[in-house]
């Protein structure tokens, strides 16, 4: 009773707080109101979002084009001379762009060679995993809250923490040798074998983030009228029928949405191999958007331009894949 | 072929569990080991021994063995259980160890020596969750205050955020005005540009505004979410318009109305932008790793990766950060989960 009347006491503390405030606000805001008139004042409330969006993200989006086409190696734009696409051209510099080994920036081909093959991969395991992982938990289950939220769980990790986690169980000595050899199997080199070390990339990166696409997967499930299904047991449709004449055409939509966010974040991997893999071992796990903090931070000579163009390659990549969602869900709202 | 597409396709359970809901459940338990399962093993490991840590193969659960203080000697003494050529059993407890062979006295008789060929000896043991690591890890991680640092930027962060972003969602939904439209695409557009694409340029303006190395130049450029002005404007639309204006016949001024009768209005989109919005900046990386170079500022998942990237830090150290890391985060989850888990599916964000 009495704990009730407190909290209370609190709530009231609180809302009488919130009013001060905003009477304070608005002791500034109302002669602000007042000088530019009522017709402006949505240009005020714009203002301190679009301020801190100009200068940190669209400002920066331009900038990142004179980086592109300047070259030197000083980080301030003025004192960097134009050099036009030399940049771009020392990217290209291949005799073939399938062989790593025989282009000027070897290490650029192998990111996007590895970036390119880790996609592919990562984007079909997930689709598939959290396909099937959305259709099981549509069906009529006990506790479908709580294994949704198993789920979705590691979405939640930090890539630091998912990276230190997965490191700690694949290295050499780790949980999953052991079981290995507790039945009477060799150790395998997960993390020092190229393939092995791909391989778990792929794997760590589908468990951290497959919840999410299977919560979304799971509400374009959830929106396919269950009266379809009926009507199609009553004409004695089977169950595989149904699945590919009813679910698939109907989901069709949110998985295409899917695929693209998927891809979307499968390109840019970084943060959780920065702590699992290093990049290593040698460059088996080494990534574009590495590439990029390396050339721009991390390399102790820094090549500005270079990274910037890297970039801008891949924000095209980026925007072309955005472009597809954004028609893909327009689609999807009719 | 068809129990599989039954099973992955059936909605409606029968009273009765066949087959498909059968392996239905076999799948849900698998997958709970698996989400589950590495987080647990983190936790466990966690509790062990430098040395219980290096055993391979490892043991489920954290051991420690037995120790004792004795009269006449500093240092505990470690616990073994001694097997006789005659077959009889007694522990003892370690003095020394000499090559092959270890003295041990009984604590019945400490005074009198026991020599013991250390393959008759096994080590008494008992599980024990142990906060040493802990401890320890917290003394040389500076963990405080990388927790007082990540603690600072998701709070102010989030403040901000939720700030400027329901003002713009606010003259973006309830006002007509010139530029509008540009405004809004302009910021939808750049809702997937990532920051690895501007990564250099942004670092620029950073330093030139000199908040590198400044909680600040972590706290505010991330600010402006175009999901959260996206998230926020799509619920405040819903709102009848006929509020403000019975507001605006009783003389409230614009700043009123926005605070006192949209963003009430507002609280559940509200609700889940916190929610993300915490998320997000507790586990940003790349960002605090670009802007911050001094390590008295470093957030806790900075610091996690340098103190794994150094040389010669213990593992037993980095689980127990580790853990230490993922539990607020992990009991938000816990706590909220169907806020989230709904949230996310009704908004298709992350």
């Amino acid at each position: 009773m009495s704990k009730n009347l407190k909290t209370k006491r609190y709530e009231s503390i609180g809302s009488k707080l919130g009013h001060w405030v905003v009477s304070v606000f608005d002791l500034i805001f109302g002669p602000v109101q007042k000088l530019v008139g009522v017709k402006r004042v949505p240009y005020l409330f714009v203002l301190p979002n679009l301020l801190i969006f100009g200068i940190f993200i669209l400002y920066p989006m331009l900038l990142n084009f004179v980086y592109a086409f300047t070259g030197g190696a000083s980080f301030f734009t003025g004192e960097r001379p134009f050099v036009g696409f030399d940049n771009f051209e020392r990217l290209f510099a291949c005799e073939n762009i399938l062989q790593p080994n025989t282009c000027q920036e070897d290490l650029f081909w192998r990111a996007v060679h590895n970036t390119v093959f880790f996609v592919i991969a990562q984007v079909s395991l997930m689709i598939v995993v959290s396909l099937v992982t959305a259709l099981i938990l549509n069906r009529k289950i006990i506790w479908r809250g709580f294994f949704r939220s198993v789920f979705f769980y590691p979405c939640l990790l930090s890539p630091i923490v998912v990276g230190l986690i997965w490191k700690w169980i694949l290295q050499e000595g780790g949980v999953l040798n052991g079981i290995l050899v507790n039945f009477g199997l060799e150790k395998l080199p997960f993390l020092v074998d190229a393939n092995w070390a791909r391989f778990w990339v792929i794997i760590v990166s589908v468990w951290a983030s497959m919840g999410f696409y299977t919560l979304i997967l799971l509400a374009g499930l959830q929106a396919i009228p269950s009266e379809l299904y009926e009507a199609a047991s009553i004409d004695g449709a089977s169950s595989w029928r149904a699945f590919w004449k009813i679910t698939m055409p109907l989901l069709m939509p949110t998985m295409v949405v899917v695929i693209v966010l998927s891809l979307i974040r499968a390109v840019q991997i970084f943060e959780t191999i920065y702590a699992f893999t290093g990049g290593g071992p040698g460059t088996a796990t080494f990534y574009l958007v590495q590439f990029i903090y390396r050339y721009g931070f991390s390399s102790p000579n820094k090549q500005f331009g270079v990274a910037a163009a890297a970039s801008l390659l891949m924000a095209g990549v980026l925007v072309v894949l955005t472009l597809i969602q954004l028609a893909a869900s327009r689609e999807e709202a009719y | 072929m068809n129990p599989i597409i039954e099973f992955l396709t059936r909605k409606r359970g029968r009273k009765k569990l066949n087959l498909s809901d059968y392996l239905s459940y076999f799948y849900l338990l698998l997958g709970v080991l698996i989400m589950f399962g590495p987080v647990f093993w983190l936790i466990l490991s966690s509790f062990k021994t430098p040395i219980e840590i290096t055993r391979f193969p490892p043991r489920l659960l954290p051991y420690r063995q037995e120790t004792v203080e004795v009269e006449g000697y500093d240092d505990p003494l470690q616990m073994y259980s001694v097997t006789f050529e005659d077959g009889s059993k007694r522990a003892l407890a370690q003095v020394r160890r000499i090559g092959l062979e270890a003295q041990m006295i009984d604590l019945q008789t400490p005074d009198e020596i026991i020599k013991v060929d250390i393959s008759q000896r096994e080590p008494i043991e008992r599980v024990s969750f142990n906060l040493d690591n802990y401890i320890e890890g917290v003394d040389s991680f500076n963990f405080g205050k990388y927790l007082w640092n990540s603690i600072l930027v998701t709070v102010f962060s989030t403040i901000l955020t939720l700030l400027v972003n329901s003002m713009a969602a606010f003259a973006l939904s309830k006002y007509k005005f010139r530029g509008r439209q540009t405004i809004f695409l302009t910021m939808v557009s750049t809702l997937m540009v990532p920051l690895s694409v501007v990564l250099v340029p942004i670092f620029l303006v950073i330093t030139k505004i000199g908040w590198n190395n400044n909680l600040l130049g972590i706290i505010v450029p991330v600010a402006a979410t175009p999901t959260g002005v996206f998230l926020l404007r799509q619920y405040m639309v819903t709102i009848p318009d006929e509020l403000m204006d019975s507001a605006r016949i009783d003389g409230a001024s614009e700043w009123r109305i926005y605070a006192q009768i949209i963003l009430p209005l507002t609280k559940p989109a509200l609700a889940v932008l916190t929610i993300f919005s915490v998320m997000w900046r507790w586990n940003d990386f790349l960002w605090p790793l670009i802007v911050l170079s001094r390590s008295e500022l470093f957030t806790l998942q900075v610091g996690l990766a340098s103190f794994q990237g150094e040389l010669n830090v213990q593992w037993n150290l980095i689980l127990a950060m580790t853990v230490l890391t993922l539990l607020p985060i992990s009991i938000i989850f816990a706590v909220l989960q169907r806020n989230i888990t709904t949230g996310i599916a009704t908004t298709g964000l992350k």
